[in-house]
């Protein structure tokens, strides 16, 4: 089989060599150590999984991320999420084909009792906002518990190669997402009073104000005084002809297959969704050097960052605003996408489809909170707050700070003398979750004299790290927040590229019209791919801000200085009518995302709407048509929400058929939460010790002790 | 104020209510059926597990369930709705000699009955239910012809049957009064309306007393709640229900099997019982169930449970039925205090009161009713809960 492995990257460094063994169907394959079964199939060309046992539908990747059930495998005899579990030498992988047999029973069974662990603060989710309030609460000596369902912490900060925006001081703005993770673990990790526990998944927030949490395959219940539930989002998903086909899943999905584990698993693929999520999984894509063949957005204009959009359309990919996806086409996996034109009123215009030749098509459709545990704490009467994306949904700059403030009234509230929140603290956090602005008309300056830069972003958002890295403080933006544009003294520029180089949106560039001569001048331009794409004397096809094409002209230089961190400085020469327009360097060319001549047009009903139990939108509208307005009897018909993902995707695209329908959502009755979070075997429960057993204080007692000499 | 007029009201629309309803409206009546909840099955319906048996130790309950196991059995055929009815028999297994002396006592009753149940050596019992835990297992009983359906299912076909026969379901409506005129009822005043009506059927489960009390009745029905949950779904590898009557810490039986989708259901009967209507999740009853679960068949280690729930069982003081007309309140009827087994008892239940309310019982009726009567002593106990 190929090797779908990347194995060159402009950010990311690459991992060692695929040297552990394991079977899929009897074949042997090499995963590399520590890689989820998911990734090390997909690393070796596979990405149909199995096969369903209602209807055999191809089954593949979804959310890559622990949420649903999709991506099932049965490993060594046992059916795992294979998004979750790590290869381990020799294991024997096969399809999930239909229903899993069961697995016998591994010699006599020893059984330990369930420990019950004690905290002052449970921290659900080791991401941005959970890290952040875990530093606030080390510090104060809270004595903390923080779990994290990954093998490593960070949360989705491990998957983001881009640098963030926001502000320098309060976010880390300018540095990748991935190394602010690593900076916000390194810190936790100096305080004694956290205890970190990986791979543990929360499963249930109980009315006796316990958590349960599953610990490296060991069931424990743990009794905190506070909880902070940062379990971050999950994405939603869409309703459309093929939507369960192998080959579409989540952005996020494929940002953890592509920034976290290095696999290139896919060579051509469509975006839907121009939120930012959709715009930068898209230009990660680039990065990989996987062909993006489109993107489209239901809305007249990306919702996402305008300098995300603009980065993209100028590395040549085309932005199809006010279509939608009509079907993912192909019968086992995606060989092709269709999408068409709407009118006012959000239908297809008949005549206006087309078709694209692709592999996989990700669906970047907007985030859910992850808040079940903050609801059942909450209703149990247990002292829970939020922060991040789990409170609401915004950047993860945003949730790096509200988790601080989170952490500071945590520890306020649990007697540390921490003083109070700062309101400024508040400020920025609003400020960190503001929406994009108006797009302004970009002003290019009319000076043609000395050196400076020339700003490509047109669009108030809260970023301001150009402003703190200019050594003479020459760069400013007025007011005192962050929203703002920024302004340029010129006659202060020193032509040190620093700015150039931190700008997130890449949307700086540098004009110098000192050594002007007939060819044109030197045009300073941020470039985030390898370094053997791009070499001096080279001509490329140089974008405006919005991507249309300005000329050719010859790369003059390409240094890597240290402060760009991975990210290429190119001079270009070029003419004076260009130069301070120019904004970025073409990486895709334009036949790559042509539409194919013929469009495919999918038949059948196959737009499902519970991907677990293969409930069709065309079922539950005709249910809501005979009069069911509770999800609850809904779910008794189809099983829509009773499957393996415990409703966790279903209910909100339910939720939009209804209004499709012409229903309040205020008469329809919501689907009963119940636990578990996440399907965990008896075993588990029952206290089976495996292993070596479950922690160092549990005490394994024999099997009958407990129940009667069975 | 009332709007309409109905031969009968059916208070609750969940494991009696919709199957009696739905009966009535057989009968070529005009019914109405209330539910507090949004739509059938909402109350205690969907909290069952789905297990149906005529193997009981009350000549009442084998009768009805006998009757419900009818319906369940031939749904699929009669009304072309799968409920998903498997039959695979109960089996009640002993470990030790106090079990064994139990099951061979109530053997002795239920033959008589004329039941179809056995007992079974440990080896014949091991081949019914491969897996089981064979170290000290002593034998079992085993009746094959018990079964089980949906619980949700066969609420929606119930429902949606009722509705053929022209039953008016009213839901996320709440009883507040039923009005009376010279001791006998005249109507039902709900949160929304109100309804002219000489009879009352009260089919409202857990919430059975409070509406006995709108129309100056009591019926001793006070409800516990017990723990269930479900599995993934695996390859079929278990055919009856399994049931374990030994009383340890915590839990006085608990039982499971493996559902028509390949899942597995389970339930704890909690010792001491939990009294009140108190239905969120605690902690405890996960690592309870799931060691005896496993510690009884040890490959269940292996299975992921995927959902846990509490339901509420109307507890009677002798743990049989309340069935049967008022004699304090004229076109008053219980159908109450299922004692958690309103499921199976729902069907042959609702067939029997209709017969009632349009005088059509027949000899065998009589006996169930005289058994089941509101007016009775409430003394003694059933074994086989």
């Amino acid at each position: 089989m190929s090797d779908y492995r990347i194995q060159e990257h402009p950010i990311l460094a690459i991992p060692g060599e695929a040297v552990v063994p394991f079977t899929w169907k009897g074949e042997t394959l090499k995963a590399r150590p520590g890689e989820t079964i998911a990734s090390a199939l997909f690393a070796n060309g596979v990405r149909i999984f199995g096969h369903h046992h209602k209807d055999g539908s191809p089954q593949g990747i979804f959310c890559a991320n622990g949420q649903c059930a999709q991506c099932s495998v049965v490993a060594n005899g046992l059916s795992v999420k294979s998004c979750m579990v790590r290869v381990a030498e020799g294991m024997a992988v096969e399809p999930l084909d239909g229903k899993a047999a069961l697995l016998e029973a591994d010699g006599d069974l020893r059984f330990h009792d369930v420990e019950t662990v004690e905290t002052e603060c449970l921290i659900l989710g080791g991401g941005p906002a959970g890290l952040a309030a875990a530093i606030e609460l080390g510090k104060a000596g809270v004595n903390v518990v923080l779990v994290d369902d990954k093998a490593a912490l960070g949360g989705k900060l491990v998957l983001q190669t881009h640098k963030f925006f926001g502000s320098i001081e309060a976010c880390h703005a300018g540095t990748r997402g991935l190394d602010i993770g690593k900076k916000l673990e390194a810190e936790v990790r100096s305080y004694p009073s956290v205890r970190i526990w990986t791979e543990t998944t929360a499963l249930a927030v109980f009315s006796d104000r316990k958590v349960g949490v599953l610990r490296d395959n060991h069931y424990v219940l743990v009794r905190p005084q506070m909880l902070l539930v940062a379990t971050g989002a999950r994405e939603k998903s869409l309703v459309f002809k093929g939507n369960t086909l192998p080959g579409v899943y989540g952005a996020g999905a494929f940002q953890t297959l592509v920034n976290r584990d290095l696999v290139r698993p896919s060579e051509r693929l469509f975006v839907v969704g121009g939120g930012n999520v959709g715009l930068i999984g898209a230009y990660h894509a680039l990065q990989a050097g996987i062909q993006v063949v489109g993107l489209c957005e239901a809305l007249e204009e990306c919702g996402g960052y305008k300098v995300h959009r603009d980065k993209l359309a100028r590395m040549g990919v085309p932005i199809h605003t006010r279509h939608t996806i009509v079907s993912a086409n192909g019968t086992e996996e995606v060989e092709s996408v269709t999408i068409a034109k709407l009118d006012p009123s959000w239908k297809v215009i008949p005549g206006t489809e087309k078709t694209f030749r692709c592999d996989t098509l990700l669906v970047a459709v907007g985030l859910d909170p992850v808040d079940e545990f903050l609801k059942k704490a909450r209703e149990f009467g247990l002292p829970v707050v939020a922060a991040g994306d789990a409170e609401e949904i915004a950047e993860a700059s945003a949730a790096i700070f509200t988790g601080k403030i989170r952490g500071t009234e945590i520890a306020r509230t649990l007697g540390r003398d921490v003083g109070e929140v700062p309101p400024e603290w508040l400020r920025t956090a609003e400020v960190l979750k503001a929406r994009p602005g108006a797009v302004i008309t970009e002003e290019i300056p009319a000076d043609e004299t000395g050196v400076f830069p020339i700003f490509h972003c047109s669009q108030e958002i809260p970023c301001n790290p150009c402003t703190s890295i200019c050594p003479k403080g020459a760069i400013k933006i007025e007011g005192d927040d962050i929203l703002g544009l920024p302004t340029f003294d010129e006659s202060a520029c020193i032509a040190c590229e620093q700015c150039v180089a931190i700008c997130p949106g890449l949307a700086i560039t540098l004009v110098d019209f000192r050594k002007k001569d007939a060819e044109g001048l030197l045009v300073s331009i941020p470039y985030e791919f390898p370094k053997a794409k791009i070499q001096e004397g080279d001509m490329v096809t140089v974008l405006d801000t919005l991507g249309a094409v300005l000329g050719h002209v010859p790369v003059v230089k390409v240094r890597a200085p240290k402060f760009a961190d991975h990210a290429l400085l190119v001079k270009v020469k070029a003419p004076s009518e260009i130069a301070k327009r120019i904004a970025g360097i073409q990486v895709q060319e334009p036949w790559v995302s042509a539409a194919m001549e013929e469009n495919v047009e999918r038949i059948g009903d196959d737009d499902v709407v519970c991907r677990c139990e293969r409930v069709t939108a065309g079922q539950i509208r005709g249910l809501i048509r005979e009069g069911v307005r509770d999800l609850n009897h809904l779910k008794a018909l189809t099983r829509a929400g009773m499957g393996a993902c415990g409703g966790k995707t279903c209910p909100t695209l339910i939720a939009r058929i209804f209004r499709e329908e012409g229903v309040p959502l205020a008469q329809v009755t919501p689907l009963t939460q119940r636990p578990v979070f996440m399907e965990v075997p008896l075993g588990a429960f029952a206290g089976v010790v495996t292993g070596e057993g479950p922690t160092k204080d549990a005490v394994p007692t024999a099997v009958g002790a407990l129940v009667g000499g069975v | 104020m009332a709007s309409s007029v109905y031969d009968v009201v059916v208070v609750g629309a969940g494991s009696v209510g919709m199957p009696t309803a739905m009966e009535l409206a057989g009968k070529g009546l005009k019914v109405l059926c209330l539910d507090q909840f949004a739509s059938a099955g909402q109350g205690s319906n969907k909290a069952a597990i789905g297990g149906v048996r005529a193997t009981h130790s009350s000549p009442a309950k084998i009768r009805l369930c006998l009757d419900s196991l009818k319906t369940f059995s031939t749904w699929k055929e009669t009304r072309g709705f799968d409920i998903e009815w498997r039959q695979g028999g109960y089996m009640f297994v002993a470990y030790r000699p106090e079990e064994e002396k139990t099951l061979k006592e109530l053997l002795v009753v239920q033959k008589k009955a004329g039941l179809n149940i056995d007992w079974y050596a440990k080896d014949d019992l091991l081949k019914l239910a491969p897996g089981l835990d064979a170290n000290g297992l002593l034998g079992g009983t085993f009746s094959p012809e018990d079964g089980s359906a949906s619980p949700m299912l066969s609420s929606a076909a119930f429902h949606r049957r009722a509705v053929e026969l022209g039953v008016e379901c009213r839901f996320n409506e709440r009883v507040t009064a039923i009005m009376r005129r010279k001791g006998a009822v005249v109507g039902v005043r709900t949160d929304k309306g109100g309804y002219a009506t000489s009879c009352v059927v009260n089919a409202a489960g857990a919430w059975a007393r409070s509406l006995a009390h709108l129309g100056g009745q009591d019926v001793p029905v006070n409800p516990d709640c017990h723990e269930a949950g479900i599995t993934e779904p695996a390859r079929r590898f278990l055919e009856p229900m399994v049931v374990d009557i030994r009383r340890t810490p915590g839990a006085a039986n608990y039982y499971f099997y493996q559902a028509h989708s390949g899942q597995v259901i389970f339930c704890v009967t909690p010792d001491p019982p939990l009294i009140g209507t108190d239905r969120r999740e605690t902690s405890e009853f996960l690592p309870l169930i799931a060691r005896r679960m496993v510690g009884l068949m040890p490959k269940l280690a292996n299975l992921k449970v995927r959902r846990t729930w509490r339901g509420l069982y109307p507890m009677t003081p002798d743990g049989s039925p309340v069935v049967g007309k008022s004699a304090a309140l004229r076109g008053y009827v219980d159908a109450v205090g299922m004692c958690g087994q309103g499921y199976m008892l729902g069907p042959g239940v609702g067939a029997l009161v209709a017969r009632m309310v349009t005088e059509t019982t027949t000899e065998d009726d009589a006996a169930i009713l005289h058994e089941l009567r509101p007016e009775r002593e409430f003394a003694g106990t059933e074994k086989l809960k």
